[in-house]
């Protein structure tokens, strides 16, 4: 029974951690503060444009996902990567790409202003959502992406022999395949829309795009208002959590069975207008994606000469906080990487990171100095905050590997040991790598609930760029961002790779 | 052999008691101040050469951290805090007087603040790049004015200091019509921002023509890139006075130290280094020491400023006009 202690141990952490913070600050509040004026409007326009984020970014991902999977091209590994870095950018840096592409002298109007056509304005709720639909795209074409690649070959070949029509094949493959991936990626998407703040605020154009966590916000460093942030921190929690309900009774389809594992050519999809309909795909998705990256790091170069020895130290701390981070988050996925899991994980996402750093700082200053645990409770809460995502990817894998091969385990009667390293851990390489390259990139972007535990010796390399820009030095902080893109992506290429060696798809 | 060891270990004991005789300072600061870019790293090095001691800088959050911490903070002395925070800092208590003579101070508001200390000061003011904007509004009703092509990048008053500076500067100049005022100002707004930094990245970017920041910010462009074109727009109506303060806990256990650094903050040494250091002026120091390039700015005559106790009063009220203008 020691997994399933495992899993228990693994569920109260995740419980005590998420909980916990909420209620230390509810109790040194003495209680829930009332809304002020403002917060319901805040909520409406919270739920709006999660609602259009998520939507947008699960229903643009089919086509690119599904165009993705069956083409086979030079440089298609490195383009899946490269597609899933704004992802992992960190907000700042991401809304200055986007507003060099986007904005108002970026290089979309300058093109139409070159052509004679109308100025386009960014700012607004449609800028909000675009710049969510940047970040959570390549999230929902990635899930989409690895549920067809897990797709036993003998799928698309028995499809192929029995000549099914692209329609028949839809109806029998791709749809069942959608509906089991799609719920799950919209309610991540939608929890993490949930929280957005910094990027409402800057594309939103003003007070009406507030969101809640700019409430709390408020709240918490203007106000002190700890009974308001607890309050809005709790309406949060539960708005995540009915959206994961919802998300459970719509999603859960069972797989496709098991398959041999060979890597066989895909027959269907070879027609012209097939051809087209998937470049044009692939192409928009990755003009999209790498412009505003493209515009990153052109601004990034010239600051390159700044780096000082303050920044690449801060980059060796962030370094270390990932592959932390990485370390505990697969730890504490792989035993709750069941249905309920899941759900357990889902508030982790939602919770306010300031709630969260503000509870956590309460409780550990009875114990230690918080100014030395910076860089440790950093590495904590960022593999807390991934730790949805990790589940998200690793769980559709881990269920249909206990389902698919749960009868040979039986009929051969493996020891746990065996099975984990045999079939389990070899079976789930590549969600692995990919969750924890996800995982590491996230961390090494997240500025977190750094505010309350700064060390001054121990500057993480986001923290690295707000203190440059609040300096004047913006050339630097773009150089500052530059590398931390690289390294974001570095990580993430290193562990996906590695969960993909030897595997072609 | 032995007696080597002996050395080395007798050598280790007595550094280590002479580390732990050295008095430490925690002074809490915000986070800027302690990049090799702020100003933490001299007023380290030059208190440290006169104190004998050893100064600590906690950079993060100010208040929310002490007001969290309470009668438990490790913090001797807060510095970087703004008026908008002073009348919640004096109520929690948790300040003692800063025992300073305050007849040097030089700023353009008379101050007799016993407990907040002031170090710097500036005032709110739109900032243009003089290539771009070839004939900048020339007092608050012309920017108002304006033809709404003019495109302006502020924050957000509910997340930043400065955002809340300019909606108390509207409700200055404007009072009851301040709403009517954010209506007009509304169509040349671009965005609202966070905080300073990300619209100053917006301003320098090309995004906006004109971004809510400080009369001093031209001084960093003249000194630091020997960039004359950043200028600030002065206004007739008047410019929001902005001041940066210091103040000592009471719960401090180095009393002396902390005191020692109150009258460091007015010194000469710390005055002068300070307008380079934080790109603001002065606070106590005559206009003929300051740098050069503080020297060429443009700074208002009229200067605003509400007492703690009326901008208490008045900040609801003032950003809730902002609020509504904006999201018609």
């Amino acid at each position: 029974m020691a997994p399933r202690a495992l899993a228990i141990a693994a569920a109260l952490a995740l419980a005590v951690l998420t909980l916990g913070p909420v209620g230390v600050v509810l109790a040194r509040a003495g209680g829930f503060g009332a809304f002020g004026p403002g917060d319901w409007q805040a909520l409406r326009f919270t739920l709006w444009q999660a609602f259009l984020s998520a939507t947008f970014s699960v229903v643009l991902a089919v086509p690119v996902a599904k165009a993705l999977a069956r083409r086979r091209f030079a440089g298609r590994g490195v383009l899946v990567t490269l597609l899933g870095a704004p992802f992992i950018l960190p907000v700042i840096v991401a809304v200055m790409g986007l507003i060099a592409v986007f904005g108002q002298a970026g290089l979309v109007n300058r093109l139409l202003g070159a052509l004679g056509g109308p100025n386009l304005d960014i700012y607004g709720l449609h800028g909000v959502v675009l710049a969510h639909v940047f970040f959570n795209l390549p999230l929902a074409v990635r899930m989409l992406f690895s549920a067809w690649a897990a797709v036993p070959a003998e799928h698309f070949r028995l499809s192929a022999s029995l000549g099914l029509s692209p329609r028949a094949q839809w109806r029998v493959i791709d749809a069942p395949l959608i509906l089991r991936v799609l719920p799950g990626a919209f309610t991540v998407i939608f929890v993490i829309c949930l929280t957005s703040f910094a990027v409402a605020l800057t594309l939103g154009g003003g007070p009406r795009a507030t969101t809640v966590e700019l409430a709390i916000y408020q709240a918490m460093r203007f106000d002190f208002d700890l009974g308001r942030a607890a309050a809005l921190a709790v309406m949060q929690l539960v708005l995540a959590l009915a959206a994961g309900l919802v998300a459970l009774r719509v999603a859960g389809q069972a797989g496709f069975g098991a398959g041999r594992d060979r890597i066989l050519p895909r027959w269907d999809g070879q027609g012209g207008l097939a051809r087209g309909w998937d470049g044009m795909w692939i192409v928009a998705a990755a003009l999209f994606l790498l412009v505003p990256l493209a515009a990153v790091v052109l601004r990034g170069l010239p600051g390159l000469l700044l780096i000082t020895p303050d920044t690449l130290r801060a980059a060796g701390h962030s370094l270390m906080v990932a592959l932390g981070s990485t370390a505990l988050c697969m730890a504490w996925a792989l035993p709750l990487a069941t249905r309920r899991g899941e759900f357990l994980a889902l508030p982790a996402i939602a919770i306010s990171p300031l709630v969260l750093g503000t509870g956590l700082f309460l409780i550990l200053r009875n114990f230690v100095n918080p100014f030395d645990m910076a860089l440790p409770v950093t590495g904590l809460v960022n593999a807390l905050m991934a730790l949805p995502f990790a589940l998200r990817i690793l769980r559709p894998e881990a269920e249909a590997v206990t389902r698919d091969y749960g009868r040979l385990r039986a009929s051969l009667r493996m020891t746990s040991l065996a099975w984990l390293r045999l079939v389990w851990l070899p079976r789930l390489r590549r969600p692995m790598g990919f969750a924890a390259g996800l995982t590491a990139a996230l961390a090494m972007g997240d500025l977190g609930v750094i505010a309350l535990f700064a060390d001054p010796d121990r500057a993480t390399l986001p923290l690295q760029v707000y203190r440059l820009m609040g300096s004047y030095q913006m050339e630097a902080a773009a150089g500052a961002a530059l590398l931390l893109l690289c390294t974001s992506l570095g990580l993430f290429w290193l562990f996906d790779r590695g969960g993909r060696l030897g595997a072609e798809a | 052999m032995k007696s080597l060891a002996f050395t080395v270990a007798a050598g280790c004991l007595s550094a280590g008691l002479a580390l732990a005789e050295t008095p430490v300072l925690t002074v809490y600061a915000p986070d800027y101040f302690v990049s090799e870019w702020g100003p933490g790293p001299r007023i380290e090095e030059l208190f440290e050469a006169r104190c004998d001691c050893d100064l600590q800088f906690k950079p993060g959050d100010l208040l929310p951290r002490i007001l969290l911490e309470g009668d438990r903070t490790e913090a001797d002395v807060v510095i970087g805090l703004n008026t908008d925070v002073t009348k919640k800092a004096r109520e929690s208590g948790l300040f003692a007087e800063h025992g300073v003579d305050l007849s040097p101070l030089t700023l353009p508001i008379d101050w007799t603040d016993e407990v907040f200390l002031p170090f710097n000061y500036g005032h709110t003011a739109f900032v243009y790049d003089s290539t771009r904007v070839d004939a900048p509004p020339a007092s608050f009703d012309a920017l108002l004015e304006a033809p709404d092509d003019l495109r302006l990048v502020i924050q957000d008053p509910r997340t930043s200091i400065s955002g809340l500076a300019l909606v108390l500067w509207v409700q200055s100049v404007y009072g009851d019509e301040a709403q009517a005022a954010w209506e007009k100002l509304a169509p040349k707004i671009v965005t609202v921002t966070k905080g300073w930094s990300e619209s100053y990245g917006l301003f320098t970017d090309g995004e906006a023509d004109m971004v809510l920041s400080y009369t001093t910010s031209p001084a960093y462009h003249i000194i630091a890139e020997e960039d004359e074109t950043k200028k600030a727009a002065i206004f007739p109506e008047g410019h929001y006075f902005m001041v940066e303060l210091a103040a000592r806990l009471a719960t401090s256990d180095q009393p002396e130290l902390s005191g020692a650094f109150m009258e460091f903050i007015l010194s000469e040494d710390f005055q002068g280094m300070i307008a380079t250091g934080n790109w603001s002026i002065p606070a106590a120091l005559d206009r003929d020491k300051w740098p050069d390039g503080f020297q060429k700015l443009d700074l208002p005559e009229n200067v605003l400023f509400y007492s703690e106790d009326e901008a208490a009063a008045l900040r609801g009220e003032a950003i809730e006009a902002w609020r509504r203008a904006l999201s018609q």
